[in-house]
């Protein structure tokens, strides 16, 4: 499994390194070029989210291979301070950070399966999956 | 980091991004870009994306930056060579880049600033 395994997003450097880790991930798991760009997209939203709003975390990249299902999960982990209304995070167009509100509500959309768990103080785990059709 | 560079050509400004961005690099371009527009009276600037394989949030709203930058300093912006699979994700992640416009290639974005320079604003 060439593709998966597990990246630090400490600093812009690494949220490229993110998105071309995560483009060979979903090429070997057979994504559409279509699918590729949507997952790469998503993925490059949540690492610099985790570098913006807890000064950095970890992504692990994780290629399922459950015939006859083929996909991509990953799961960003920081230890930021935790987002107190995950509700209005995920809205379009929220932002704290003085971006367009669009990498949560955003990269929601483009992956099938997306799950947010958040302690106030203690971090944030975001796990998204895209299956290959 | 990667410093893209900015061509003249006449009155328009090109400028082709063919590396993966930092973030910084794409800050910097929009601060490069600015300075160019105004030392070099450009018209016009266009910025060929035909190599980019994503566009997310971070480099739409650079795109839309440059355009509106570009406007305050008198000058016309056209993204060209945008990949459909790019469009296609940058619809569903919400950015519809209203305020940009676009052209399918190079060749059509100079026709497209001709254009606009030949119509009284």
């Amino acid at each position: 499994m060439t593709g998966g395994g597990q990246l630090p997003i400490a600093s812009n450097a690494d949220i490229v390194m993110v998105r071309q880790r995560v483009r060979t991930a979903a090429v070997e798991s057979g994504f559409s070029l279509i699918d590729q760009t949507k997952v790469v997209t998503a993925a490059s939203e949540l690492a610099r989210n985790a570098l913006v709003y807890a000064g950095g975390g970890q992504v692990s990249i994780e290629i399922i291979d459950n015939t006859p299902r083929r996909g991509l999960r990953l799961e960003f982990r920081d230890e930021g301070p935790g987002i107190p209304d995950i509700a209005q995070a995920l809205t379009d167009g929220w932002t704290t950070g003085g971006g367009l509100g669009l990498g949560l509500s955003g990269s929601r959309r483009l992956v099938d399966e997306f799950d947010l768990v958040s302690v106030p103080g203690e971090g944030t785990t975001v796990t998204v999956t895209k299956w290959a059709r | 980091m990667d410093r893209v560079p900015i061509l003249k050509l006449g009155d328009i400004l090109i400028i082709s991004i063919q590396v993966d961005l930092e973030d910084q690099s794409v800050l910097a371009l929009q601060e490069d870009l600015a300075d160019k527009v105004v030392s070099t009276g450009a018209r016009g600037v266009i910025i060929d994306i035909t190599a980019v394989e994503i566009v997310d949030s971070f480099i739409g709203r650079m795109l839309a930056t440059i355009a509106d930058m570009s406007r305050l300093l008198d000058a016309d912006t056209v993204v060209v060579g945008m990949r459909p699979a790019v469009a296609i994700t940058l619809v569903e992640l919400g950015l519809s880049l209203g305020g940009v416009r676009t052209a399918l290639n190079l060749e059509k974005g100079v026709a497209l600033l001709d254009l606009a320079r030949s119509t009284p604003r």
